[in-house]
């Protein structure tokens, strides 16, 4: 190899390094995706209390409370002396079926219902054109319901198609019904965390399986 | 009284993906449960759901879905077989969808062998 050649590889070898300094800097965008009122968006404030002391969207029992991404930037988290900067993007509930008249329940006027049915209905769409724009994704179950659903299903199969790394969460469990094991034997192929993001349960556990992932 | 539709995957084997959802959602929203033989790939799906909520209105309030026959418990020689089937096909023939518009289907449930549909009148 003649000089020149040297130089120029050992030039491209000092850019790789800038650049993996620069990767390894890098905030990564960690979606939060699932079906409706799974806990997705208390787990968003949950992570975004811990880390920036605030919340960062509002939850509800009414189903489609998010229904527009919200991201909160540059959230550095600690666990086991390592340090991450991500940005939270919070997803609308990804559904098959929204129907105004379920809304009505919650005494809502019908056309505060066609609103937000409305709403919901783009907000699914956005929620899936988002995935382009994730680097890994927490998919978020609720423990006490039947992990077999064809959403959960869809969610998880879109991510494997895309190489994006997935931690399942298992939300709720402070609640009597809940079932890790269940989630677990649904998705045998991935990480599960049972967690509840409304009482702050096992959030360190979730710290630590979340740096695993994005290794 | 319940109608049902049986597409055999032949059917939409040739047909892009666009023209498959295009398909299932003209037979959903005619108050049909569509049966097919095979199964979406996950983009097909993503696509379904997302086609299913610009279609939402007065009339058409969205679907149930649900796949069965996952690979999840096959041996490694039936998944590569299977694969080069899909290679070859452009489908995933293997499995059933079940689709059935929410007017009338309010759940599918897969538990995960056995399949329940409950309709909305049903007692």
């Amino acid at each position: 190899m003649d000089k020149a050649s040297k130089n120029t590889m050992g030039f491209f070898d000092y850019l790789k390094n800038i650049l993996s300094i620069f990767q390894f800097k890098k905030t990564i965008r960690l979606g939060l995706y699932g079906p409706v009122n799974a806990g997705k968006s208390s787990l968003a404030n949950r992570i975004s209390l811990d880390w920036l002391g605030e919340e960062m969207s509002a939850v509800s029992k009414i189903p489609h409370e998010t229904r527009e991404i919200k991201v909160k930037e540059k959230v550095r988290i600690n666990s086991n002396g390592k340090e991450l900067d991500f940005n939270l993007i919070d997803t609308p509930g990804i559904a098959t079926k929204i129907d105004f008249e379920d809304f009505l329940k919650y005494k809502m006027s019908k056309k505060e219902a066609k609103r937000r049915a409305k709403e919901a209905t783009q907000g699914v769409i956005e929620a899936i054109k988002w995935l382009e724009n994730v680097d890994c994704v927490l998919v978020v179950l609720d423990s006490t319901e039947n992990p077999y659903d064809q959403v959960n299903v869809t969610i998880i199969g879109n991510l494997a198609a895309r190489d994006i790394p997935v931690l399942i969460v298992a939300n709720k469990v402070d609640l009597r019904r809940a079932n890790v094991k269940r989630v677990e034997s649904a998705f045998p192929q991935y990480k599960v965390i049972g967690v509840s993001a409304l009482k702050g349960k096992n959030m360190e556990g979730f710290y630590k399986e979340l740096f695993d992932i994005v290794r | 009284m319940l109608r049902l539709q049986f597409i055999p995957y032949t059917e939409i084997a040739s047909l892009t993906s666009e023209n498959k959802i295009s398909k299932v959602l003209r037979i959903a929203k005619n108050n049909r449960i569509i049966l097919l033989e095979g199964k979406f790939s996950p983009e097909e799906e993503a696509l379904l759901i997302e086609r299913t909520m610009s279609s939402i209105n007065r009339r058409f309030k969205g679907i149930e879905i649900c796949s069965v026959g996952d690979y999840s418990k096959e041996d490694w020689v039936n998944k590569i077989k299977k694969s080069l089937a899909k290679m070859l096909l452009g489908v995933n023939a293997s499995g059933m969808t079940i689709i059935g518009p929410a007017s009338i289907v309010k759940e599918i449930k897969r538990d995960p062998d056995k399949i329940e549909l409950l309709t909305k009148n049903m007692r």
